[in-house]
């Protein structure tokens, strides 16, 4: 029987552990996590910051499912070592776990900028740093949260939600350097100023002290919480030690395998096709094709890469940025609208008529359709305005009376068009219930009563102009 | 727009009056599950002219009508009526028509067994008929092999609320309900086209500050009358009901209190429902966060809301799960089981209740009871004098029943009733093969239909104003259709035609021809059951326009709100059941990179059998089109009115090119009235209910020719 050891159980772990229980009900599984908590939905722990989730509802398994699934979890447990020549993991109690197929969903840590007094800032990681952020702001006046990417702005939104005053730390030139343009950056700071974000930009902290953060050139922002949303970095080191080809990730082919056929890697610690992916969905995808191939349920299957769609998930701030968003009109058809006193902008970049890239800052329908337009590499449409304002393109209908034509169907119910209206009229029906007897209009919805009334209404008016 | 001040003449006499000379026959329509109250009246004096007016007094329809009831007395003097057997194509009598068939069912069971006949029936059947149909397939063939066109229909529904409540009522209260609610989730479902009168409940909400939310891939008529309209990718229904849970979690919209005291299972949805963030839901159905917010915060600000189900999420091979699903979101919101609240499912056929409830269900007795109880078994045993041992046990599901027509161990021979499944069923090509590979095909109709013209035998059947009976409307209220005109010479009542073969295959007693014995005798088959009907009698009907479900004595005042004290389960509280998201079983790629849905339109129902015979609602839509955005048009390089071939990897068909921005540029949509579309559809099986997905499947579309 094969035996399943998957160290990580975070967000890729604890998938693949429940994809191969999905599969197969033999495969004995064993799953060890650094973190003593059940495995949670790290996407949501911005919504515990913001205080609308509780740390046990971001769970992502319940605490039976391991019982009632017969896999052994050992949450808490450092894996320290791999014995790949006897084909066994080391926990750091000397425990030896034999594998004959082994997952490393190790994840990635947060990035702690190496300045003085970093120690006495919160990281933005896990679970353990939320309730930490949470307890802290219970009696902080004010927060400073270093690092404008998407999880800094993510905490400064909960924080600021929950009436703190937060400043925004960001090195680059705008928010969200990554993923937005600097126009795009800039509207999103002035959303977010408005619901209580001071947005700092292009300053660098030089040391993290006790009642705040001083800035190079000198300058002190106030604080008595300090958050750290420096980005990541892959958990490489069990991966590294034991041999395998680490890159900036561990490396692995479409399998999700690495160099020791024995051993795959997933998620976040995961190197694929030069690309380490830090989203949630491509670590599911991955999992769903290691689990395919482990219990032999499609052996075929294999990853091919993501498209990676961002969106923030803070309240009252609608964004999502996809693909390439930083080409200009230089290098590809762009499409844009900009309206920052509404806190919108829309960017599209088009290549051989698909969407390759966008950015969509403020609350918009079109959301959706372009996002899968996006994932699937749909063709386009000519009309580009159209894409970012679906309702400009079909026509409204004309309700006047006035100007609808003869043609045109006043009652679908029972298919009464206004010419047949008009030619009851014709005969002597002067309102609405003489019309509905002549011509069953308005009696299957009712909803044309008021469309009918208008069109009798503007015929004796008409009658009574000629007298 | 002002009126202007003025007398308004007399009305000339040509307008009709508005309220008929003589009442007529108070009956219902011979259609949709609304059942509509209408008067029919006959005036012989004017070459047997047939006057259709509504009926104030029915709460469903309330005085309105759509055009298919106006209309629906033309099928009665239509030439289309078929009024003699045919045998062959060969008119003959009613007596070797049926001798033929008595002879033809003995030799191939006498062959094949009893399995080697099957019998299939219909939604649109009255109780007394469904009935008597399970009765005689139990009884006299003694076939396990029976089932009906309601599998393509409500199954779906029924299996989810089953597992939820205990029970499964269309709508689990009164229609008249909706109008008092804050806000009216609609998932799936086009009443603007497929029960007009519907929509007056949805208004009178909105007129009193109530809001609508329609959830379909297409801008329908019922979505353009929606304060909310979300449009997903079809297939992804399940996706979105999952992403509204979420957010009612996380925004706290959940009914705590109720949630403990009236249901369980609620710690494994909520962990469930976790891993469906907005963003994450977004994705996979193509519905904006903000919206999906929005539709939360309607519902949970609410303080009466219902949350309705239609085909459009329930027809896929994970319908049971989508609306799972949904049940969830109401039970999390604390609806079902709430006066002026709850959960339910808008029916489809005529009587697609009542026709699920006695005994016409592969795996049911009547009443709602299991064929695999023994104390259910014992029962209806009782009641028609035979041993438990001799019923037959459960028997294949609608389109596996079909699939095996005519193979090594399948049915030789089918008996059908109520349904045109050459029409109807997915995968109509393969179907068709399947009826053609029969030794024995009988089709009681009353039109010669798709599925009739491929029978040995034709039985002329009376038609819902020429015989009288019982139907089941989506409320699970029980009202009496009454005859209002003398059937044609020549055809007979499907309780006839029963009795005929009954007579001849056993020279059995106990199948009356008459309607309400046979009522009778159902009320006491139901006595006990979930679907008990032993209090409900014709008179206490017409007293009372009507009597819900469960009934269970005469002095019972019969329940329009099954739920209130406690649900039917055993423990008397609502389950949650835990549900994943899935895709389509056929997904779009680059070879069929579309999207097909299919629906209605609102002159037609069902197969078309009925109302393509009745010119003026074939006026109206004559033939197959198929919707696609300007988008995808202007890529076809077509316009409106050019013909189009649609192709899937089962069939292809044409349809008129209608182009509307009212669907989404990744899928087009055509109507299933007409032969044709489900040659393409795909026939993939939900596990729970059996259901096929008929909602989406990938197709290319091309110009024909």
């Amino acid at each position: 029987m094969t035996r399943l050891v998957v160290v990580g159980n975070g967000m890729a772990g604890a998938r693949l552990v429940s994809e191969v229980r999905a599969r197969d009900r033999h495969v004995t599984v064993t799953v060890f996590g650094a973190e003593t908590w059940q495995p949670y939905n790290r996407v949501l722990l911005s919504n515990v910051v913001a205080g609308t989730m509780t740390p046990d509802q971001v769970r992502l398994l319940d605490p039976a499912w391991y019982a009632d699934h017969s896999v052994t979890a050992l949450p808490g447990v450092e894996v320290t070592s791999i014995d790949r020549e006897t084909q066994a993991v080391i926990t750091a109690g000397g425990r030896r776990e034999p594998y004959d197929v082994l997952v490393l969903a190790t994840g990635s840590q947060a990035v702690v900028p190496r300045v003085p007094g970093a120690a006495g800032a919160v990281a933005f990681r896990t679970l353990d740093d939320c309730r930490t952020i949470l307890e802290a702001a219970g009696t902080a006046r004010r927060a400073v949260v270093v690092g404008g990417g998407l999880l800094g702005i993510e905490a400064a939104r909960g924080l600021a939600g929950r009436g703190l005053p937060v400043t925004l730390l960001h090195l680059a030139g705008h928010l969200m350097n990554r993923q937005l343009d600097a126009e795009a950056g800039l509207v999103l700071g002035e959303t977010l100023a408005g619901l209580g974000v001071e947005i700092r930009t292009g300053v660098v902290v030089e040391e993290i002290l006790d009642d705040g953060v001083r800035l190079t050139g000198g300058e002190t922002v106030e604080a008595d919480l300090v958050v750290l949303a420096c980005g990541v970095r892959p958990v490489t080191g069990l991966a590294r030690d034991a041999g395998l080809e680490v890159a900036r990730g561990i490396v692995v082919d479409d399998e999700m395998r690495t160099d020791d056929p024995s051993i795959f890697a997933i998620g976040e610690c995961a190197e694929h096709d030069g690309t380490v992916y830090g989203l949630v969905a491509p670590a599911w995808e991955q999992a769903a094709v290691v689990a395919d191939i482990v219990t032999g349920t499609d052996k075929t299957s294999r990853y091919r890469g993501s498209r990676m769609v961002t969106r923030l998930k803070a309240r009252s701030v609608e964004l999502a940025a996809m693909g390439e968003t930083h080409l200009t009109e230089d290098d590809a058809e762009v499409v844009r609208f900009s309206h920052r006193a509404a806190g919108t902008y829309h960017k599209l970049v088009i290549r051989d008529g698909r969407l390759v890239g966008a950015i969509l800052l403020g609350a918009t329908s079109a959301v959706g359709n372009l996002t899968q337009l996006f994932d699937r590499g749909g063709p386009l449409p000519g009309d580009r305005a159209g894409l970012l304002f679906p309702g400009l393109s079909g026509s409204a209908v004309a309700e006047s009376p006035v100007r609808m034509p003869d043609a045109a169907k006043v009652c679908q119910c029972n298919n009464v068009t206004k010419g047949q209206i008009r030619a009851c009229w014709e005969s002597g029906a002067r309102d609405v219930e003489a019309v509905a007897a002549a011509t069953r209009a308005t009696t299957g919805c009712g909803g044309c009563r008021d469309v009918v009334e208008g069109v009798v209404g503007w015929l004796c008016e008409q009658e009574w102009v000629s007298a | 727009m002002k009126r202007p001040e003025r007398t308004i003449g007399p009305m000339p006499i040509s307008l009709p009056t508005r309220t008929p000379v003589k009442a007529g026959t108070a009956t219902h329509c011979p259609y949709c599950a609304l059942q509509c109250g209408m008067n029919v009246t006959v005036d012989v004096t004017v070459g047997k002219t047939v006057t259709i007016t509504p009926r104030e007094d029915i709460p469903a329809n309330a005085g309105g009508l759509c055009q298919k009831g106006w209309t629906a007395g033309e099928l009665l003097t239509s030439g289309e009526r078929l009024t003699t057997p045919l045998l062959y194509g060969r008119p003959v009598g009613w007596n070797e028509a049926l001798d033929f068939v008595a002879d033809r069912i003995r030799a191939v069971q006498e062959e094949h067994g009893p399995n080697g006949v099957a019998v299939f029936g219909g939604g649109g059947l009255t109780n007394e008929k469904a009935y008597q149909l399970g009765k005689f397939a139990r009884m006299v063939l003694k076939t396990s092999q029976i089932d009906y066109n309601g599998r393509f229909c409500m199954s779906s529904a029924a299996a989810a609320t089953n597992r939820a409540f205990g029970m499964d009522r269309g709508l689990p209260f009164p229609i008249t309900d909706l109008a008092r609610a804050d806000a009216v989730l609609l998932a799936g479902g086009n009443v603007a086209e497929t029960m007009p009168p519907f929509v007056r409940h949805l208004t009178a909400m909105r007129g009193r500050g109530g809001r609508l939310i329609v959830i379909d891939p297409r801008v329908t008529a019922t979505a353009r009358q929606a304060d909310l309209h979300l449009q997903p990718t079809p297939g992804t229904d399940l996706a979105l009901a999952l992403g509204l849970l979420h957010i009612v979690i996380t925004e706290g919209h959940v009914d705590e209190d109720y949630v403990a005291a009236r249901t369980s299972g609620f710690d494994a949805v909520r962990t469930s429902a976790a891993a469906w963030w907005p963003e994450r839901v977004e994705r996979i159905t193509g519905v904006p966060v903000a919206q999906m917010r929005v539709a939360a915060a309607i519902l949970g600000d609410a303080d009466r809301a219902a949350i309705l189900t239609g085909r459009g999420a329930e027809q896929h091979a994970k319908g049971t799960d989508t609306v799972s699903a949904f049940i969830n979101l109401a039970l999390a919101l604390g609806l079902p089981g709430r006066e002026g609240s709850g959960y339910g499912c808008v029916t489809g056929q005529g009587n697609g209740q009542g026709g699920r409830e006695h005994g016409q269900k592969a795996d049911q007795l009547p009443g709602y009871r299991r064929i695999d109880d023994p104390a259910a078994r014992a029962h209806v045993a009782a009641v028609w004098g035979i041993e438990p041992e001799d019923l037959p046990g459960p028997g294949r599901s609608a389109y596996e029943l079909l699939d095996a027509l005519g193979t090594a161990d399948g049915p030789r021979a089918l008996l059908l009733f109520g349904s045109n499944p050459a029409v109807s069923a997915p995968r109509a090509g393969h179907i068709a093969e399947r009826i053609n590979s029969l030794d024995l095909l009988v089709v009681s109709d009353l039109v010669m239909s798709e599925t009739a013209a491929l029978a040995d035998v034709v039985l002329p059947t009376t038609q819902w104003a020429e015989e009288s009976g019982t139907m089941t409307n989506l409320e699970g209220r029980v009202l009496l259709r009454r005859q209002a005109v003398a059937p044609p010479s020549g055809a007979r009542s499907d309780l006839e035609i029963l009795r005929g073969l009954a007579v001849r295959l056993r020279g059995a007693e106990g199948f009356s021809t008459d309607p309400r014995e046979v009522f009778d005798e159902l009320r006491r088959a139901s006595a006990g059951g979930i679907a008990d009907y032993a209090g409900i009698t014709y008179e206490r009907i017409v007293a009372e326009t009507g009597v819900f479900w469960p009934c269970p004595a005469e002095d019972h005042p019969g329940t329009p709100r099954p739920f209130l004290d406690r649900f039917a389960t055993p423990d008397g509280r609502a389950r949650f059941v835990s549900v994943e998201h899935r895709p389509p079983e056929e997904d779009i790629d680059h070879e069929y990179p579309l999207y097909l849905t299919t629906g209605r339109v609102l002159a037609h129902y069902q197969s078309g059998a009925q109302t393509r015979r009745i010119p003026a609602l074939n006026a109206v839509v004559s033939g197959p089109f198929v919707e696609l955005h300007p988008d995808l048009a202007e890529r076809l390089e077509v316009s409106s009115g050019e013909t189009l071939r649609v192709i899937s990897r089962r069939g292809e068909t044409e349809g008129v090119a209608r182009v509307n921005p009212a669907i989404r540029p990744d899928t087009v949509f055509m109507p299933f009235h007409w032969p044709g579309v489900n040659l393409l559809t795909n026939p993939a099986l939900d596990p729970v209910s059996r259901m096929p997905e008929f909602k989406v499947c990938a197709v290319r579309v091309e110009r024909a020719g």
